[in-house]
């Protein structure tokens, strides 16, 4: 599965950034040069998740395949993301952000290794 | 919480119990006649005098963490090792329910393990899930897995009592609790094959074994596997941290207690959007390190709640 995964501090939330690490994403990026940028923008904007009073907003999000999510912490407590045998981010200390490209259709159901009862769905289509 | 809250005795314990969130600094154990007693606060402790075997709980001293809920975790560990250092009776050792640093980074472990060693006590440790999220994961069981099993679950006996200590912060799964896990519980049977059922048994572990408040992870999937084990010892107490709080019960001969935090208070369940760090006044803060105590004693069924506070 070609995927690319990065935790990194804050200020780095371009799609196109974390997207080159993949080829897949690459072979996305290609094709989406015909697109008006502006729709590119416009889509990377919503790929968000925050963690706030150990919750993830949204609970479910739905994106296309090499979309870029990206997981912000917000928390005074640390978190991760886990999604089993799919991506693991690294513990996400406050303000600490964590991106995943999806590069396969399908349910990612995941949650906080820290504190199971967290848990949250990127659906892919 | 229990059955133990119907008493009248002024104030009412469920009511206390609901309003207790605050950071402490360690709850002092005494055993005679082979039942543990929870002697309060050290400070309160000390001037109990007791006889007998004594240890220390102390937990989640989140070495590291520096947010507005206290911004200086280590500082008040050092004021929780100061008053161990100052008891007139030298307790026999130390357990540490988890939780020793914030971020298991190397700095925090080494800043935890120069104070606590202050107090010239050996202590115990269990892990509490933040001391597991180094790249690696072996920063803990460096320093402390040293002859345990697995995550680093281990037993030892002193003066007739039988001690376990348990990890419940590994492997844990989407959706649900705390998780000790098969190969720990088929140790745990294992360890208390063939024991005399009159023998004391303290179990401890990071995450409560009972549940507290599921909605926060305030429990142990599997806990109850390892309670079946310890049915028919006539004294068994389980000594928990992860919460932040003291809470307690009992349920037959099982007493169960969380101990306080040294670092930061968290709410009472479900008094909050989130188990997170709760920012109470600074002075405040300072005054709750301490005010509380608690006391059972096995037999007199009454668990007693006794606010003693150090300043003010």
């Amino acid at each position: 599965m070609m995927t690319s995964a990065t935790c990194r501090s804050l200020g780095l939330r371009s799609g196109f950034r974390s997207g080159f690490r993949s080829l897949g994403i690459r072979l996305a990026v290609a094709a989406a040069i015909v697109l008006p940028l502006g729709v590119i923008g416009a889509h990377a904007e919503d790929m968000k998740v925050t963690i706030d009073n150990f919750t993830f907003a949204p609970a479910e999000l739905k994106v296309k395949v090499g979309d870029t999510v990206t997981w912000i912490n917000h928390d005074d407590i640390p978190h991760t993301v886990v999604s089993a045998g799919k991506f693991r981010s690294k513990t996400m200390d406050t303000d600490n952000d964590f991106s995943f490209t999806f590069t396969a259709a399908g349910d990612y159901k995941y949650f906080c290794s820290l504190h199971p009862h967290m848990t949250g769905m990127i659906k892919v289509e | 919480m229990s059955d133990h809250d119907h008493h009248d005795d002024g104030v009412s314990r469920r009511r206390v119990l609901e309003c207790m969130t605050w950071a402490g600094t360690g709850v002092l154990w005494t055993i005679s006649g082979g039942v543990p007693h929870s002697l309060g606060l050290v400070g309160s402790a000390a001037a109990a005098e007791p006889s007998g075997l004594t240890f220390l709980q102390i937990s989640d001293s989140h070495v590291g963490f520096d947010k507005p809920a206290n911004p200086n975790a280590l500082g008040t560990l050092e004021e929780g090792i100061n008053k161990i250092i100052a008891m007139p009776k030298k307790p026999s050792f130390m357990i540490h329910t988890g939780d020793i640093t914030h971020l298991s980074k190397v700095a925090e472990f080494d800043n935890a393990e120069r104070i606590i060693s202050q107090a010239k006590l050996d202590v115990h440790y269990v892990p509490g899930e933040h001391d597991f999220i180094d790249e690696e994961v072996k920063l803990y069981k460096e320093r402390y897995g040293k002859g345990t099993k697995g995550a680093g679950w281990y037993s030892f006996d002193a003066s007739g009592v039988h001690f376990i200590g348990l990890v419940n912060v590994v492997d844990l799964k989407g959706g649900g609790l705390g998780n000790l896990g098969a190969e720990q519980l088929e140790w745990l049977e294992n360890d208390l094959k063939g024991r005399s059922k009159s023998t004391p048994i303290v179990l401890f572990a990071h995450i409560p074994l009972w549940t507290v408040y599921p909605e926060w992870g305030w429990g142990t999937e599997d806990g109850g596997r390892a309670l079946e084990y310890l049915k028919g010892f006539g004294s068994v107490t389980v000594l928990n941290g992860h919460i932040h709080q003291v809470m307690q019960k009992v349920e037959g001969n099982v007493t169960f207690h969380t101990a306080r935090s040294t670092a930061f208070p968290q709410p009472a369940p479900g008094t909050a959007p989130s188990p997170g760090p709760m920012k109470v006044a600074d002075d405040k803060l300072r005054s709750m390190l301490g005010i509380a105590s608690v006391n059972f004693k096995l037999g007199d069924q009454r668990l007693a709640i006794i606010d003693t506070p150090l300043q003010g």
